[in-house]
């Protein structure tokens, strides 16, 4: 059993002692830093080895069936590492940000570490069986939670979460089926990445582009694609802190993981066709029109998962440009909103609990009462609108400048998106610095006034700054993990740019 | 000795107070003051050095991305952090005195160390990118420090207004960098000149204007140009000395500057270069008129810091960068000095800032009247003052350039003769007109020391050596008498109406609405960010929840609530939730076994 395997195994065994009445705090945050070090360990690692023919380390493969191929394959390259390491730090924050004398404390503490092994499951496989069954099983416990632990309307919430991401999983097992039955070799079907790799670009277009729209659709309803936005609202507001933070954090990052991972590379065609203007309008609606959403809310926890759905938006940028300027900044973005929106659900947890209200109507001046809290917020909320020196600027402006690269000279439907995307920075300052007027700026508010936060925020909070601030300052320690040369992302390899621009060009003249 | 220590020096400071002496304000003040000195010690130690260094790869993406943290050590460089070090050390020096009783001044003055780091990495930036990166930062120290009292509601929205207006302009300003970076495959300036040198391959000459000119609405922004203007006058909710800093003599610059240094794009495309002009002209236009009727002592001055930044931006268009570097240089100390007197006036005054609530300080105050009464000199260009040199150069050019944005600048001259005439009498001239004011002392020596130094710069600053020691640009243009004439008539007829029309007023003789109510401007702007923009959130929020929440999606989880109630049969009681997971347990069961055996 690998290093791979263990990080998977041992939140699901933890899990298991806490539903057995192992003492829960203790255990998860046990397991929650054990796995947190080897994430490290595997961090550092790799960096100073090559990886083997397909990109991969410590890649091992166990049969489990023979036709249709499914494995028990696993293995880490750049962009999987980048995630495993947002998943481990998430989880010790999230299991931080929890109080051992919560209510369904058991219920919480083993939801974050099934959650998690389902996420690193997911990132770390290299069958497409497992990958898939993985995220499947982690959302089983984020419903679980929010219909049992959560507050306020949660029995609807955790309805409408439920129908949607089953939809949305549905729809997604159709595209990942037909990505597998049209792209296995010779061979017989297979389930594996490596192999479909290699067969994936000889695809004809028209097929590319059909493939290509059930996969985003299918893992952009997880990851709220505009118009399959509106569960997030109603599920994160009702969530119990630590699981909106996984959930939104590091849960909702499969479904761009998938992109990156799956259609990008497989489906290179896909970047001139019907299927990416589509998607090109979609995340506009992320952006513009769930973002203006955010700024009509008036309460902190509704708006928080308005603002993380109109960041999708910027994510889906990186995977629409199908160039490597553009996964790269769509990699970093992940784990940069992952650890940011982490960050404000905890701290909006905790001022849920102590003060009681999240409303912005209730609330006011709280920078005069609790000093170190509103500075930590301030930085989360400056982190989350992109602000220079943390993770979430350096992944958008890499999306952006992926967006005009080599776009010669010639504003297509892409750069036209991204003008407007550019927008959405104004969006962003506007509601972000709105919330914070209204909650820690002007005249101490009644609400605010007797109340004092409580302890246990600092920790977690300092740990999830400081790894915005580590990679916002030093991206090049994920980057160099990552393919830095066009034709490691085959989307935009030689094939795009000696065959597609081609007839990229030729299909924006046939348009006008 | 290296730049990158000019960067170091106050981010040390900034790393020192917030995670070491956050706790005393005193030594926090200590830190401050001594990275600032330090870093104007090595800006005059590196003074006669020229180099570019790459302190460190921020992006390498193999060679289809590189962003360094590059500096380029040049005259241009040189010449601005001189300006923003000099000013900043005596605005540090003069916010000990000023801060003294502040609660909060650790915090003051760490974020003034944060604010001269990322005004130090403008200056320096070899690159967009960067200079991008820094150029938000002075946006987040402004936002910061505009919001030192953020108790008072005013200040709390100042500082908002502040961060958003300018995150406007960055909107424009980011296009523009991807523009020229998907032309060009490089976001280094020496690598946007080659390519231009080269014959900008690529780019058709509109392309190059919208990039050019995308790149403006970053200057319009930071340097507060109509009709994004609006932030700086309510800037002026921060504590005076940062007024001072930030919003007269350096951040506010920060937009020239970085068309000075994009230079070679803007003589690229004529259009833009005629657009800058008269945004500028407008500008300079606009606020002089706005500031005749403005009674509060810092809304004059940043109304007469705005029209003065659109008389350089007025001539970058014109295609003189080294004119409106000169302007930036001289305007740097004696607007500075006249931000500082308002400090010093207003601190002795028990923060009072209505003018006609002054009076009478002349005798109450020798020394601050004395600097004052050099800066506004410098300012209406008085002959021979550093202004008066600055002030030339541009009517100069603009003569030659475009005569009808000559005669808009010089109508600007005689509004600001006049503004700052009636400043000057009716703060200090006359009879105390509030028991504050007759009561108001000079201020300490660690006030007025500052002054000084300032006023004597604003008086020698224009002559050439001075220039040319402290590294000024110097504008390339030879004495005019005409100009001459038409400046010194337009000052002091300017300086003699406004000293005849408010000697001994002790109101405003004649309010004009529009002038004191500056146009409108935010009244309109207040309206369409609460109709336009939140009634258009509002309209979205509902029509989201009505179709795409309610019918689209609405309906299929009324569907699937009807199998849910199946389930709630079999399952019965509260273990509804168990459901969910059966429910979703099965379907995983169905897609393997089914879709795959």
């Amino acid at each position: 059993m690998g290093i791979l395997d263990i990080l998977i195994i041992l939140p699901v065994l933890a899990a298991a002692l806490i539903g057995f009445g192992a003492p829960a705090r203790v255990t998860a945050l046990a397991t929650a830093g054990v796995n947190f070090l080897a994430s490290l360990y595997l961090f550092f690692w790799c960096r100073g080895q090559v990886a083997d023919s397909a990109g991969y380390f410590f890649r091992t493969s166990t049969p489990i069936a023979e036709n249709p191929g499914i494995n028990w394959a696993l293995g880490v390259d750049g962009m999987a590492l980048v995630l495993v390491l947002l998943t481990t730090v998430v989880t010790l924050a999230a299991t931080l940000f929890t109080k051992g004398d919560a209510k369904h404390a058991r219920l919480l503490f083993s939801s974050i570490l099934l959650i998690a092994a389902g996420a690193l499951g997911a990132f770390l496989s290299t069958d497409i069986f497992f990958f898939y069954a993985f995220h499947e099983l982690a959302l089983v416990p984020t419903f679980l939670g929010i219909g049992i632990a959560g507050h306020g309307d949660r029995k609807a919430a955790a309805w409408k979460i439920t129908v949607y991401l089953g939809v949305g999983s549905m729809v997604l097992l159709i595209g990942l089926l037909g990505l597998v039955l049209h792209a296995s070799g010779a061979g017989g079907v297979t389930f594996d990445m490596v192999e479909l790799m290699a067969h994936g670009a000889t695809l004809g277009g028209a097929t590319q582009n059909w493939i290509f729209a059930g996969l985003f659709i299918g893992f952009g309803i997880l990851v709220s694609l505009f118009p399959f936005h509106s569960w997030a609202a109603p599920a994160y507001a009702s969530a119990p802190t630590p699981i909106a933070m996984m959930h939104a954090g590091v849960l909702k990052k499969f479904g761009l993981y998938g992109l990156l991972r799956l259609a990008v590379p497989l489906l290179p065609q896909a970047s001139q066709g019907w299927a990416i203007n589509l998607l090109l309008l979609l995340l506009l609606g992320n952006i513009l029109w769930v973002g203006l959403i955010t700024i009509a809310e008036r309460s902190l926890d509704t708006m928080l998962a308005n603002s993380s759905v109109m960041h999708m938006g910027y994510i889906f940028l990186g995977v629409a440009c199908f160039n490597v300027v553009g996964s790269s900044g769509a990699v970093l973005l992940m784990f940069a909103h992952g650890i940011s929106i982490a960050l404000l659900f905890g701290l909006c947890g905790k001022l849920r609990d102590d003060v009681g209200t999240v409303r912005f109507d209730m609330l006011g001046g709280l920078g005069s009462v609790a000093p170190g809290f509103a500075f930590v917020f301030g930085l989360g909320a400056f982190a989350s609108i992109g602000l220079p020196g943390f993770a979430n600027f350096a992944g958008e402006v890499m999306v952006f400048l992926g967006s005009f690269k080599d776009f010669g000279g010639e504003i297509g439907r892409l750069q036209v998106t991204a003008m407007l995307a550019v927008w959405g920075i104004v969006i962003s300052a506007v509601y972000a610095l709105r919330a914070y007027r209204n909650i820690f700026q002007g005249e101490v508010s009644a609400a605010s006034d007797s109340r004092v936060i409580t302890k246990g925020w600092r920790f977690p909070s300092y740990l999830l700054i400081a790894a915005l601030l580590i990679i916002g300052c030093f991206p090049n320690l994920f980057l160099n993990l990552l393919p830095s040369t066009d034709s490691a992302v085959p989307g935009s390899a030689a094939t795009a740019s000696q065959t597609s621009d081609h007839h990229g060009h030729d299909h924006d003249h046939d348009g006008h | 000795m290296s730049p990158a220590l000019l960067l170091l020096l106050p981010l040390l400071s900034v790393v020192v107070i917030f995670f070491g002496t956050k706790w005393s304000g005193t030594l926090s003040a200590l830190v401050s003051v001594a990275s600032v000195a330090g870093s104007l010690g090595v800006t005059l130690a590196l003074f006669s050095t020229d180099s570019s260094m790459v302190a460190m790869n921020w992006i390498a993406l193999g060679d289809v991305l590189q962003v360094d943290i590059g500096l380029r050590w040049d005259r241009l460089a040189r010449g601005m952090m001189f300006v923003v070090t000099l000013v900043g050390t005596l605005v540090h020096v003069f916010s000990l005195a000023y801060m003294r009783e502040d609660e909060a001044k650790a915090r003051y003055f760490g974020c003034l160390s944060l604010f001269m780091f990322s005004m130090t990495g403008i200056v320096l930036a070899d690159n967009l990118v960067m200079m991008f990166i820094f150029w938000e930062l002075v946006g987040v120290s402004s936002y910061l420090l505009i919001g030192h009292w953020f108790t008072k509601a005013s200040a709390a929205d100042a500082a908002k207004k502040a961060f958003i207006t300018n995150r406007i302009g960055d909107f424009g300003f980011l296009i523009g960098i991807l523009m020229l970076f998907g032309l060009t495959g490089t976001v280094s300036f020496t690598g946007l000149e080659n390519w231009l040198a080269g014959g900008h391959a690529g780019a058709s000459a509109g392309l190059l204007t919208a990039a050019a000119l995308c790149l403006f609405c970053g200057a319009v922004g930071k340097s507060a140009q109509a009709p994004l203007h609006v932030w700086l006058p309510d800037a002026m909710e921060g504590p005076t000395p940062v007024s001072a800093l930030i919003h007269a003599a350096t951040m506010v610059a920060a937009g020239v500057f970085m068309l000075v240094r994009v230079g070679f794009l803007i003589e690229a495309s004529e259009t833009a270069g005629l657009v800058i002009a008269w945004v500028g002209g407008f500008t300079a236009l606009l606020a002089a008129l706005m500031a005749t009727q403005q009674d509060d002592i810092k809304k004059i001055l940043a109304y007469s810091t705005l029209s003065q930044l659109g008389y350089m931006v007025m001539v970058v268009g014109l295609g003189s960068g080294e004119a409106a570097m000169f302007h930036l240089y001289t305007h740097a100390f004696f607007k500075a000095l006249l931000f500082l007197g308002a400090g010093a006036i207003i601190y002795a005054c028990h923060h009072e800032q209505n003018i006609w609530k002054m009076g009478g300080l002349k005798t109450r105050m020798p020394i601050t009247f004395a600097a004052f009464g050099i800066g506004t000199l410098a300012l209406i260009a008085f002959p021979f003052t550093s202004g008066f040199f600055s002030k030339e150069a541009i009517l100069d050019i603009a003569l030659h350039e475009n005569k009808l944005l000559f005669l808009i600048a010089a109508g600007v001259a005689f509004l600001t003769a006049f503004y700052m005439s009636r400043l000057l009498v009716v703060t200090f001239l006359g009879a105390p007109r509030s028991e504050h004011a007759g009561h108001a002392k000079e201020v300490s020596v660690i006030m007025f020391v500052p002054l000084l130094i300032l006023a004597f710069l604003s008086v020698v600053a224009g002559y050439k050596p001075v220039a040319e020691l402290l590294q000024a640009q110097l504008p390339d243009v030879h004495w005019n008498w005409f100009v001459f004439f038409v400046s010194l008539a337009t000052m002091l007829a300017g300086a003699g109406l406004g000293f005849l029309r408010y000697l001994d007023k002790r109101s405003e003789p004649k309010v004009i609405p529009v002038l004191a109510n500056k146009f409108y401007f935010d009244e309109a702007y207040g309206w369409a960010v609460r109709n336009l923009q939140d009634g258009l959130a509002w309209v979205v929020r509902g029509l989201d929840a009505l179709f795409i929440d309610g019918l689209a999606v609405g309906g299929i989880t009324r569907l699937t609530e009807g199998v849910g109630c199946l389930f709630r049969r079999v399952i019965t009681g509260n273990l509804q939730a168990y459901s969910y997971l059966f429910g979703v347990g099965v379907f995983v069961l169905i897609y393997f076994t089914v879709f795959l055996r």
